[in-house]
This record gives C-alpha cells, sequence and structure tokens, in this order.
C-alpha cells in the first residue's frame, strides 16, 4: 500500500495500513480501495485530504444532519443459514430512518448477507433459510403474508458491479414504474427525469436517452443503477459496496451523491473502505465472522469505539 | 558420443526432422482437404445428375410415373407443413421446458430426474420417435390427428427435435447474466415479469438459432416419416392439418429407389432443393446470431 508517501505521521500511518490490511483481507475490494484512500484532489471536502480516520469522522460530524431517530429498519435475532453454514448468528440493529448506516468488517463476515436478509434477495439463493425478525417500518418482512413485490419496491438495492439492463437508459429508469402500473408516457419520462437528476446524471445523459445504456461509462452506469432504484420512490436503499469497481472520481461522485440523498432516503451500505464508512455514515455497524460486535454513531465507532476487536480492525491490526 | 559424431550427423537429422515435420503438416492438410473435396465432388455428382431437371414445372408439378411430368410439389409443399407445425410445437414446448427447468425448478432430484432424461433423448435415433408416433398419435390419438397426417408427423418430429431444442434453450437462459435477473428482482418485478422482459429478450437469439438448427435437422429426417405414413405417390398438397402428405427426403428416397436412370436424376435434382432450402435455414441461424447477438453485451 502506497498511501502516505509524502508526509506520514504516526496516525495516518496506521490508516494506511488499515485500507491496505482491508484490502488483502478481500480480493473484490482491491482495485478501488487503493485510489480511493488517497483523493487528495477532491476540494469539495477538504477534511478527506487528510485520511486520519478519527480526523474524517470528526471533521464532518457537525454535517450529521437527519437525528430522526425514528427506527426504519429494526432487525430482532436474525439468523441467516446457507444450508448448514451459519452466515449470520443472532444479529440485533435498529437502522434509524434517513440515516447512512454503514456496514463494516472482513469479507465473509456477513455484512452482505444482512443486506440481502433486509429486501429477501436472500430467497433467491438456494439453501439460504432465515429466523428471527426483521420489520421494515413496522412491517414483518418475514411474514407469510409479506408480498415480498410490495417489500422490493418500498427497497431499492444497488449492486457491487453495476448491471444495467442491455436496453436504452429511459427502459433502464422506467422500468420499476412501468411493472408497478404507470403507463402514461408522459409520467414515465417525468419520473426518469426527476431519478436521474436525484442520481446526479441528468445533465449527462439527457440528450442519449434512448442510447444503450452499456455506452455508459462504469461510474455512469452505477449511478444509472442507482436512478433506477430511486425510480420505484424506496423508503430505503441498500448499497453492496457500490462504488468497489469504480475509479476515484467515480467513488467520490457516488459518495458526494450518497450524502446527497440521506434524509430522504434510508441507507444502508455496504463498504470494505473505512475511509468511505468514515466519510459517508451516520452510524456504523462492525460484523466480525458473523456476529455483529458492535454497533453505534459512526464519530464514536471511530474515535473510541468499545470493543477491542472494532479498534483492532479499525485500525488494521486484522481484517 | 563424441563431439565430432554430434556434429556430423546433425545435418542428417535436422534434414530428418524437418521432414517429419513437413509431411504431418501435410497429413493434416490432407484431412481437412479431403472433407471439402468430398463434399464439392458430391455436389458437383448431384448438380451435374440433377441440375439438368431443374425448372419451374419441378416445383410445381405433382409426382408421375412419367418422369418429365414428375415433379415435387407435393413434396415441398408437405415438408414446409411439416416443418412449421414442428417449429410452432418445439418452441412453445421446448422454451416452455426450458424456462421451467433454468428460472423455476428447485435443484432437487425431479430436476435432476428430467435433466437426465432430456440429455438422454437426445441421443435417442430417430426412428424410434417414428415408431413412438405411429402408436401414440397415428393409432391413440387418431380421433385428434386424422391418423396418418401432417399433424402426426408434426407432433412426431416435434418429439425428435425436442430434447435438441430444449437443451439449446436452456444454455441460452443460462447464459444471461445472474445480475440482470437480481437487478430486475431487486427493482420489485416478479418472476414471471423478469423472465419477460429480461431473461427471455437476452437469450432470445441463442434460443432461435438452437431451434433453427434443430428445425433444419427435422428438414431432412426420413426415416420417423416413413414409419408415421407419409408416403410418396401424394398426388395433391395438405389443405389442413389432418391431411396425408409427404416430404422431400422421402419423395428423394422413392424416387432413387427406382429402377430408370431419370428417377435417379430427379431425385438428384430435389436434394439441389432441400440442400438449398437448408442452406437458407442455416444463413437464417447465422443472420439472427450476429443481428441480436451484437446487441446483447455485458
Amino acid at each position: 500500500m502506497v498511501i502516505e508517501t509524502s508526509d506520514s505521521t504516526t496516525g495516518r500511518s496506521s490508516v494506511g495500513h488499515t485500507a491496505g490490511d482491508d484490502q488483502s483481507g478481500d480480493p473484490v475490494a482491491r482495485v478501488p480501495v487503493t485510489p480511493d484512500t488517497d483523493d487528495g484532489g477532491r476540494s469539495e471536502r477538504p477534511e478527506v485530504a487528510s485520511p486520519s480516520l478519527a480526523a474524517v469522522v470528526t471533521a464532518r460530524a457537525d454535517s450529521t444532519a437527519p437525528t430522526d431517530d425514528d427506527v426504519k429498519i429494526d432487525i430482532e435475532g436474525l439468523n441467516v443459514y446457507y444450508g448448514a453454514t451459519l452466515a449470520l448468528s443472532d444479529v440485533h440493529l435498529q437502522v434509524p430512518s434517513g440515516q447512512v448506516t454503514a456496514l463494516i468488517g472482513p469479507s465473509g463476515c456477513g455484512k452482505s448477507t444482512l443486506l440481502r436478509s433486509i429486501n429477501r434477495m436472500n430467497d433467491l439463493i438456494e439453501g439460504a433459510r432465515v429466523t428471527g425478525g426483521v420489520r421494515l417500518g413496522g412491517v414483518d418482512v418475514y411474514d407469510r403474508r409479506t408480498d415480498v413485490v410490495l417489500l422490493r419496491k418500498r427497497i431499492g438495492m444497488v449492486f457491487q458491479k453495476s448491471n444495467p439492463f442491455p436496453k436504452s437508459i429511459f427502459e433502464n429508469v422506467a422500468f420499476g414504474p412501468r411493472i408497478a402500473g404507470v403507463r402514461g408516457r408522459e409520467q414515465l419520462s417525468q419520473i426518469v427525469e426527476r431519478s436521474l437528476t436525484r442520481a446526479a446524471l441528468w445533465d449527462e445523459v439527457k440528450d442519449r436517452l434512448h442510447h444503450s445504456a452499456l455506452q455508459l461509462s462504469g461510474g455512469q452506469q452505477q449511478r444509472l443503477c442507482i436512478a433506477r432504484a430511486l425510480a420505484n420512490d424506496p423508503e430505503v436503499l441498500l448499497m453492496d459496496e457500490p462504488a468497489s469497481a469504480l475509479d476515484p472520481a467515480s467513488t467520490a461522485r457516488i459518495e458526494d451523491l450518497i450524502f446527497e440523498l440521506r434524509g430522504q432516503y434510508t441507507i444502508v451500505i455496504v463498504t470494505h473502505n473505512m475511509q468511505q464508512a468514515a466519510r459517508v455514515s451516520d452510524r456504523t455497524a462492525f460484523f466480525y465472522q458473523g456476529l455483529l460486535v458492535e454497533s453505534g454513531p459512526t464519530v464514536e465507532m471511530f474515535t473510541c469505539p468499545s470493543q477491542q476487536r472494532t479498534e483492532d480492525y479499525i485500525t488494521g491490526r486484522f481484517g | 558420443m563424441t563431439a565430432a559424431s554430434t556434429q556430423n550427423s546433425a545435418p542428417r537429422q535436422r534434414r530428418w526432422r524437418r521432414r517429419v515435420d513437413q509431411s504431418f503438416e501435410w497429413f493434416c492438410m490432407a484431412a481437412t482437404l479431403s472433407s471439402v473435396v468430398i463434399l464439392i465432388g458430391m455436389l458437383w455428382a448431384i448438380i451435374h445428375e440433377g441440375a439438368g431437371w431443374l425448372s419451374w414445372s419441378f416445383l410445381t408439378n405433382y409426382t408421375s410415373v412419367h418422369p418429365e411430368k414428375a415433379g415435387i410439389l407435393s413434396a415441398l409443399v408437405g415438408s414446409l407443413w411439416l416443418i412449421g407445425l414442428t417449429a410452432v410445437f418445439s418452441v412453445v414446448v421446448g422454451v416452455g421446458a426450458a424456462v421451467y427447468l433454468e428460472e423455476y425448478a428447485r435443484d432437487i432430484w425431479f430436476k435432476r430426474l428430467v435433466q437426465l432424461n432430456i440429455s438422454n433423448l437426445a441421443g435417442v435415433p430417430s426412428i424410434v420417435y417414428g415408431i413412438l408416433g405411429l402408436v401414440l398419435f397415428v393409432r391413440g390419438l387418431s380421433s385428434v390427428t386424422g391418423g396418418r397426417s401432417v399433424l402426426s408427423g408434426a407432433l412426431t418430429l416435434t418429439l425428435v427435435v425436442l430434447p435438441i431444442v430444449i437443451i439449446a434453450s436452456q444454455e441460452a437462459l443460462r447464459a444471461v447474466p445472474k445480475t440482470i435477473r437480481q437487478a430486475s428482482y431487486a427493482l420489485a418485478a416478479t418472476r414471471w415479469q423478469t423472465v419477460w422482459h429480461h431473461v427471455l429478450p437476452a437469450a432470445m437469439p441463442g434460443m432461435m438459432t438452437g431451434v433453427i438448427l434443430s428445425l433444419s435437422r427435422a428438414f431432412g429426417e426420413a426415416a420417423p416419416l416413413i414409419i408415421v405414413g407419409a408416403w410418396a405417390q401424394v398426388r395433391f398438397v395438405p389443405s389442413g392439418m389432418r391431411d396425408e402428405f409427404t416430404v422431400l427426403p422421402i419423395q428423394i428416397f422413392e424416387w432413387s429407389s427406382r429402377p430408370q436412370a431419370e428417377f435417379r436424376e430427379l431425385a438428384a435434382a430435389a436434394i439441389l432443393v432441400l440442400l438449398v432450402m437448408l442452406l437458407c435455414t442455416n444463413g437464417l441461424a447465422v443472420f439472427l446470431r450476429y443481428r441480436y447477438g451484437r446487441k446483447v453485451k455485458w
């Protein structure tokens, strides 16, 4: 890892270590983490220039705007099995409404599993079994009577690898509303424009809405996927390492976008990038080997974690 | 060995090695060319024999005992009828089965059993399907199919091509990335919407290629149809699904087994027609693959 080549104080070198160790733990995250950690060129958030996690967190602590303490997602005693393997064990987590919650932890710790069990994408995995409760705004997600289609309409999801449909940009965004019954061309156009605007993509694509989405760059494709999720007007946005396959500039745009979207949406983001968690999230939950080790406000988690393992992970002693 | 002897034998060895190398290359080239030569030879023989008999009246006349009056109208139209019906049946059933197996069926013993059966059925000789068709469609369901009819023949040919259509369609479906399905489900799509809007369109070129190639195989089938009861002396064009019929391969077979040389030449002419039609369908398959294959990329 070459993160602080120029000037290295002790605090900062330990940060560099964190990212490095995190990376070695997960080959998937290897590519994106490197550029992501040295994005000194970003002027709009000067605190990023200094990559000390504690500094990052405290510098932007004041911008933790929505302190609306309504619980949006209430996870009570959640266990997830893949066949005979216990992937998540007895997780209790409350995700407050309108805030950004980051799930961190080494690879295979179950954070993506948790994300998928919120909108029941685990249903698609053969052999996956869930016990315990997840409630979304009072609705029991795993109740027999819960309509999974209605549930997923309330919960948008963005995947690690951008996955636009091999159709036009317009059709990509319009798909969700269309299958939900929106028919009018005018109405669909409005939704598409609004969603693309919210995802900060409108200006770049407004002249080529009917071109193939696959012609967009990687970062644009990922923002298109976000726009597509927003078109359904969800309450919750689940993001599974949304920037891990992107270059630093695109990563920065996605992070800015997450920053802008909070308040309007409850966002749960899985990330391997500690810097990213520190930059964008209001709350952080640390997972290790299928257990939720600790969760709390991001500021506390990164400045004075109560668990030794959290501190070890954040400071890069393992990962 | 001394250094001197090595030096002495070196040029001879080198020459030998070069010769082995060279002759191996020639052998491989000959192997390649032999198939091409045989194909060209066959084509030339057929064209030489049959081209003289090709004429508009050859396409528009019924078969006859007089070679100069004989034509392939009933066989040609019968073949088109048969392939049209087979295409409809095999696409509906084959694609349906493939979608069920790939998108719906859970991976339990039932799916594996069905899968194993389909793979085995693909290798069953087509004449066996002819016997099945005779028992099932011609005799058993004669009230529906009308006995030795186009419908019976098409259903029998559907049995012949179905395993191949299913396997080709399954492969096309499997080639559609999981991420597309995930994206669709995450946008609150039902399984039907996911399959209809995303999976099937993406798999369509591959499916169509498989369907067309297996249909062109069915186009040349004679064995099961002989058993099902297509016969060569048909002097009318089928006007409905329950009419009797004949097809090109059977017409060819019947003519070539006659003693007169003229009929063998007629058979060659009919083979030319059959080959041109096969070439067209295969060309269509290639066209579809390129035309739609390019649009869908991940």
